[in-house]
C-alpha cells in the first residue's frame, strides 16, 4: 500500500495543483450585484413596460420560449416543442411534463390560457396587451368589441398542449412568446391577494428564479427557484437589483465593487474606461454592445418650413454625424443611415445619400435644395425650434445640429427643451417643427420601426402619410417567405428615407461597467466572457461569477 | 391649512400637461380608456376630488399611479424611517458640531481658535451637498476605503450621508452660536458673575448658554426643515432608499396620489417643528414667557 502511494505520489502532487484550477474557475460565492436604473413600477408581467421591470421579470418567468442568452433566439421554454401550421397560424406548443410555480403548485395550458385572457382583459388595463394583438380576437377582446373569452385564439387542447391560432402569420411570433407580456401569471394566488400579488411573500413565478425581498428603492433579491424544471443549471444562488437612478452614484459603487454590472455609464468617464481597456483588456470594464434602436429627428410634415422635402433633406445632408457620436456620445455609436438598425432580423438597408460626414458634394447639394425651396443661403427662412425633452446629453447634441445647420445653411433654429411629459404631448399634438426621438424596437423584425408611420398610426407623430408606404406595409405583413417580406421592408424604408420623414442620427449601443469575474456560459454549457446582446436581456440562468 | 393645501396639489398636480400613464409609446386609444377606468380618471375631476378628499379623512392616502402594487401609505412607511433616521442624524451632527465650534470661537475671539472654526465655516456655508457628497465618497469611500459609497444596507453607511447633510447646517450653526455668544457675553450680567469671581466655566454654562444658543435655536427650525427637504439630494447621491427621492420623482411621473402625500406629509412635518421651535424659545428666553 506504502509503495503504491509513493508510486503514485507524483501523480497525486500533479492532480492535487490541477485540480484547484480546475474548480477555480468559479468563485465559492455566487452572488450577484447590478445596478438597475429606476425602482421597478411593478413586477406583473403582463403589465410592465420598463427595461428594469423586464431585467428582473426575465429571471423570475419563463414563457413558451426562452432566450439564447447571446443570440435571443427562442429557445424551448415551458414548451419542450412546438409545431406551425402550414399557412403558418397555428402553433401547437407542447408544455414540459410536471411544470410547476415556485411554491411547488403544478403549471399547465390552463395556466397560459389564463394568463393571455387576463392580460387581454379591459379589467386588467395592459398597457403592453397589443402585444397580444397578433392571436385570434386578441385586439376585438380588447378593445371590448368582443366579450367572450373563449374565442380568443388560445386554447388548451389537454394539460400539456398549447393550440394558438394567430390573425394572420406573424413571423415574429415565436420571438414574443419569450417576451414578458407572454409570460404565465399564477392564477390562485392573483385571485387571493389580487393587486398586491407581486409584493415580498406573496408572489409567486415559473422562472429559474424567485422573488426573495422586495425593499422599495433598496434592493430587489431573487434567489433560486427550486422547482424550476433546468435548475440544475443555475450557478448564482443570490442576485441583488439595485435601483440606482444617478449614473454618478452607479459608476462609484461599482469602482468601490459593491456592483458587479452597471446599466450605464457616465459619457465623461467613458474615454477613460476605454483607455482602461486598451491597456489592460484581461481586465477591461467597458462594454459597448450594439442596440436594436435609432436615435433620430423627427419632422412635422404638415408645417411649414419642414412641410418641404427639400428642407428637410437639406437640414438630413449637413449633419455630421460621425462627429456627434465622436465628441459628443462617445459610447461607440454608430453613424445612422437608415431608421431600421442594421442586421434587424437579416434585414439591413442599404446605404443613400445619408453618410457619417457630409461630403463638399452633399454641402453644395443642400444649399442648392435650400434655394430651389426659396430660402438662398437661409434668406426668409422662419424663426424654427429645435425640440427635445430635458436632458444635457439631448441638449448638446441639439446645439451642435444647431451650429451644424447655422454653418452650411445660414439659417438660425431656436433649441427649446421641455420637460419629458410636457414634450410627449407636444409631439403628439404636433406642436413643432424639428424634434428628438428615440426608438428602442420591441422585437426583432423590421416591423417594429417602419410600422410606427403607417397613416394614422398611434405612433405616427409626424403626420405623415403615404399610401404606397402603407402599402408595403400591409404586404409584408401577410407575406410568408421572408425574403419577400424583407423586399416591401426595404420598399418603404426607401420612401420614408427619400421623403425624409426623420434624420436618422445613431443607432444606440448600450453602455455598461461589467466586472471581468461576471461570466456567461453558453446553451450547451460553455463558459465564457460576458456578452451583450441586442435588447440588453440579463438572463442569469446563464451567468456565474468566476474567481 | 392641509386642507387647503391638499386642494391646491390636488388641481395643479392635475393642470400640468402628460398624465401619468404617458410614455414615448403611445398607449392605444382603447387601452387607455381601461387604465383611466381603473384608476377612476375617466370621472369629472370634481368627483375625482370628492373621493379623494373622502379617503383623506380616513386617512388613506390612495394608490400610487406609477407603483402599481402599492399605496401612497404603504410606500410613505416604508421610506419615512430611512429619510427621518438620515435628517436626524444629520441634525445631530450639524447641531453638535456648530454648538461647540460656535462657543470655543466665541471663547477666545480673534484667534487662530477662532479663525479656524470660522474659516471651515464658510467653506462649509458655501459649498452645496451635491459637491461635499461626491467628495466625502472620493476621499472617504473610494481613496480609503472606510466606507461603501452608497447604499443603505450597514450601519456605517449612515455616516457620509448624514455629514453631506450636516455640514453646511453645521457651519450656520457655529456662526450663528459665536455671535451669539459674544453678544452675550458682553452683557452687563456676566460682567456682574465675572466680579463675583465665578469661574469661566461656570459663567459660560451656567449663565451664558441659554442666552447664547437663542439665535441657533431659531435657525433650528429652518434647518430642520432645510434637512428634510434637503435631503432628496443627498438621498439621490448615496442611492438612499427614503421618502425625499419619491418627493421629486412623483412630480415627475404624474403620481398624483404620490405628488400629494408627500406634500401633506412635509407640510405636516414643516407646521410641527416650528412649533417645536416656539416651544423651545417659551423655556430658553424668559423675555418671551413674559410677553
Amino acid at each position: 500500500m506504502k509503495n503504491l502511494i509513493s508510486k503514485l505520489s507524483p501523480l497525486l502532487i500533479c492532480l492535487s495543483f490541477a485540480w484547484p484550477a480546475l474548480a477555480a474557475q468559479l468563485a465559492d460565492k455566487q452572488e450577484i450585484r447590478i445596478g438597475n436604473g429606476t425602482e421597478p413600477r411593478e413586477l406583473d408581467p403582463a403589465i410592465s413596460t420598463g427595461v428594469p421591470e423586464s431585467h428582473i421579470e426575465d429571471n423570475l418567468f419563463e414563457g413558451l420560449c426562452s432566450y439564447d442568452p447571446f443570440t435571443l433566439a427562442p429557445l424551448p421554454g415551458a414548451a419542450e416543442s412546438w409545431q406551425i401550421s402550414a399557412d403558418a397560424t397555428v402553433y401547437t406548443f407542447k408544455l414540459r411534463p410536471n411544470l410547476k410555480w415556485s411554491d411547488g403548485k403544478p403549471l399547465d395550458a390552463n395556466d397560459f390560457v389564463y394568463s393571455w385572457r387576463r392580460t387581454l382583459d379591459p379589467k386588467t388595463a395592459s398597457e403592453y396587451a397589443y402585444q397580444l394583438y397578433y392571436i385570434k380576437n386578441g385586439a376585438a377582446f380588447n378593445k371590448g368589441k368582443l366579450k367572450d373569452a373563449t374565442q380568443l385564439g388560445v386554447v388548451a387542447k389537454d394539460a400539456r398542449t398549447l393550440v394558438v391560432t394567430l390573425e394572420r402569420p406573424t413571423p415574429y411570433f415565436l420571438n414574443l412568446t419569450s417576451f414578458h407580456t407572454l409570460y404565465p401569471v399564477p392564477r390562485h394566488v392573483i385571485e387571493k391577494h389580487k393587486q398586491g400579488w407581486t409584493k415580498e411573500g406573496n408572489m409567486v413565478s415559473n422562472g429559474p428564479y424567485k422573488l426573495a425581498e422586495w425593499r422599495i428603492n433598496k434592493h430587489i433579491k431573487i434567489v433560486p427557484n427550486p422547482h424550476y424544471w433546468d435548475k440544475e443549471r443555475l450557478k448564482i444562488k443570490v442576485a441583488y437589483f439595485m435601483p440606482i437612478e444617478n449614473e454618478n452614484t452607479e459608476e462609484k459603487a461599482f469602482v468601490s465593487g459593491q456592483l458587479h454590472m452597471t446599466t450605464t455609464v457616465p459619457s465623461i468617464k467613458i474615454p477613460y474606461y476605454k483607455d482602461l481597456k486598451k491597456r489592460d483588456p484581461k481586465r477591461a470594464v467597458y462594454q459597448s454592445t450594439p442596440m436594436l434602436g435609432t436615435y433620430y429627428y423627427r419632422f412635422n410634415v404638415t408645417k411649414k418650413p419642414t412641410d418641404d422635402q427639400r428642407v428637410r433633406k437639406a437640414l438630413s445632408l449637413t449633419i455630421d454625424r460621425r462627429l456627434i457620436v465622436d465628441k459628443i456620445t462617445k459610447g461607440d455609436q454608430v453613424p445612422a443611415w437608415s431608421f431600421v438598425p442594421p442586421n434587424t432580423a437579416g434585414y439591413t438597408y442599404p446605404r443613400t445619400y445619408i453618410k457619417d460626414s457630409p461630403s463638399q458634394q452633399d454641402l453644395a447639394t443642400a444649399q442648392q435644395l435650400m434655394k430651389a425651396a426659396g430660402y438662398p443661403n437661409g434668406k426668409g427662412f422662419p424663426k424654427i425650434d429645435l425640440l427635445y425633452n430635458t436632458s444635457e446629453g439631448h441638449k448638446k447634441i441639439a446645439v451642435a445640429i444647431q451650429q451644424m445647420w447655422k454653418k452650411h445653411l445660414g439659417i438660425e433654429i431656436g433649441i427649446l427643451n421641455q420637460e419629458w411629459k410636457v414634450y410627449l404631448n407636444t409631439v403628439r399634438a404636433l406642436n413643432y417643427n424639428v424634434s428628438r426621438g428615440g426608438w428602442i424596437g420591441d422585437y426583432l423584425d423590421p416591423n417594429t420601426f417602419l410600422n410606427m408611420y403607417v397613416t394614422g398610426g398611434g405612433h405616427n407623430n409626424l403626420g405623415f402619410s403615404n399610401q404606397q408606404y402603407d402599402n408595403y406595409i400591409k404586404m409584408a405583413a401577410s407575406e410568408l417567405d421572408h425574403s419577400k417580406r424583407l423586399q416591401y421592408f426595404r420598399k418603404a424604408e426607401d420612401i420614408l428615407i427619400e421623403e425624409v420623414a426623420i434624420i436618422p442620427i445613431y443607432f444606440y449601443t448600450n453602455n455598461s461597467l461589467i466586472s471581468p469575474k461576471v461570466k456567461m456560459y453558453s446553451v450547451d454549457g460553455k463558459l465564457q466572457n460576458w456578452a451583450g446582446n441586442l435588447s440588453d436581456r440579463i438572463l442569469l440562468k446563464y451567468y456565474a461569477i468566476a474567481k | 391649512m392641509l386642507w387647503i393645501l391638499a386642494t391646491i396639489t390636488f388641481f395643479m398636480v392635475r393642470c400640468a400637461p402628460g398624465g401619468p400613464f404617458d410614455t414615448d409609446k403611445p398607449i392605444p386609444p382603447e387601452i387607455l380608456k381601461n387604465i383611466q377606468a381603473k384608476y377612476n380618471l375617466d370621472q369629472p375631476m370634481l368627483v375625482q376630488y370628492g373621493h379623494y378628499l373622502a379617503d383623506l379623512v380616513r386617512g388613506d392616502l390612495g394608490p400610487s399611479f406609477r407603483y402599481a402594487n402599492r399605496t401612497v401609505n404603504e410606500i410613505i412607511a416604508e421610506t419615512l424611517p430611512v429619510s427621518a433616521q438620515l435628517g436626524l442624524l444629520g441634525f445631530l451632527f450639524a447641531l453638535s458640531i456648530g454648538l461647540i465650534s460656535g462657543m470655543l470661537a466665541s471663547s477666545k475671539p480673534n484667534s487662530l481658535r477662532d479663525y479656524v472654526p470660522m474659516g471651515l465655516s464658510l467653506l462649509g456655508v458655501c459649498m452645496p451637498s451635491f459637491v461635499i457628497g461626491p467628495l466625502l465618497v472620493l476621499v472617504f469611500a473610494l481613496w480609503l476605503g472606510w466606507f461603501n459609497t452608497s447604499g443603505w444596507e450597514e450601519a456605517s453607511d449612515r455616516v457620509l450621508p448624514a455629514l453631506t447633510l450636516g455640514i453646511m447646517y453645521a457651519a450656520y450653526f457655529s456662526r450663528l452660536a459665536r455671535v451669539g455668544f459674544l453678544d452675550i457675553l458682553h452683557q452687563d450680567f456676566i460682567k456682574t458673575a465675572k466680579a463675583k469671581g465665578l469661574s469661566a466655566g461656570r459663567i459660560f454654562f451656567r449663565h451664558a448658554f441659554k442666552g447664547g444658543v437663542l439665535p441657533a435655536t431659531t435657525f433650528g427650525g429652518l434647518a430642520m426643515s432645510g434637512i428634510v427637504c434637503g435631503s432628496l439630494v443627498v438621498e439621490t447621491i448615496f442611492n438612499i432608499p427614503g421618502l425625499g427621492r419619491f418627493f421629486v420623482q412623483s412630480a415627475m411621473n404624474r403620481d398624483y396620489t404620490l405628488v400629494i402625500g408627500t406634500a401633506l406629509l412635509y407640510a405636516t412635518l414643516l407646521l410641527i417643528m416650528n412649533l417645536v421651535v416656539d416651544i423651545a424659545y417659551v423655556y430658553l428666553d424668559p423675555r418671551v414667557r413674559h410677553d
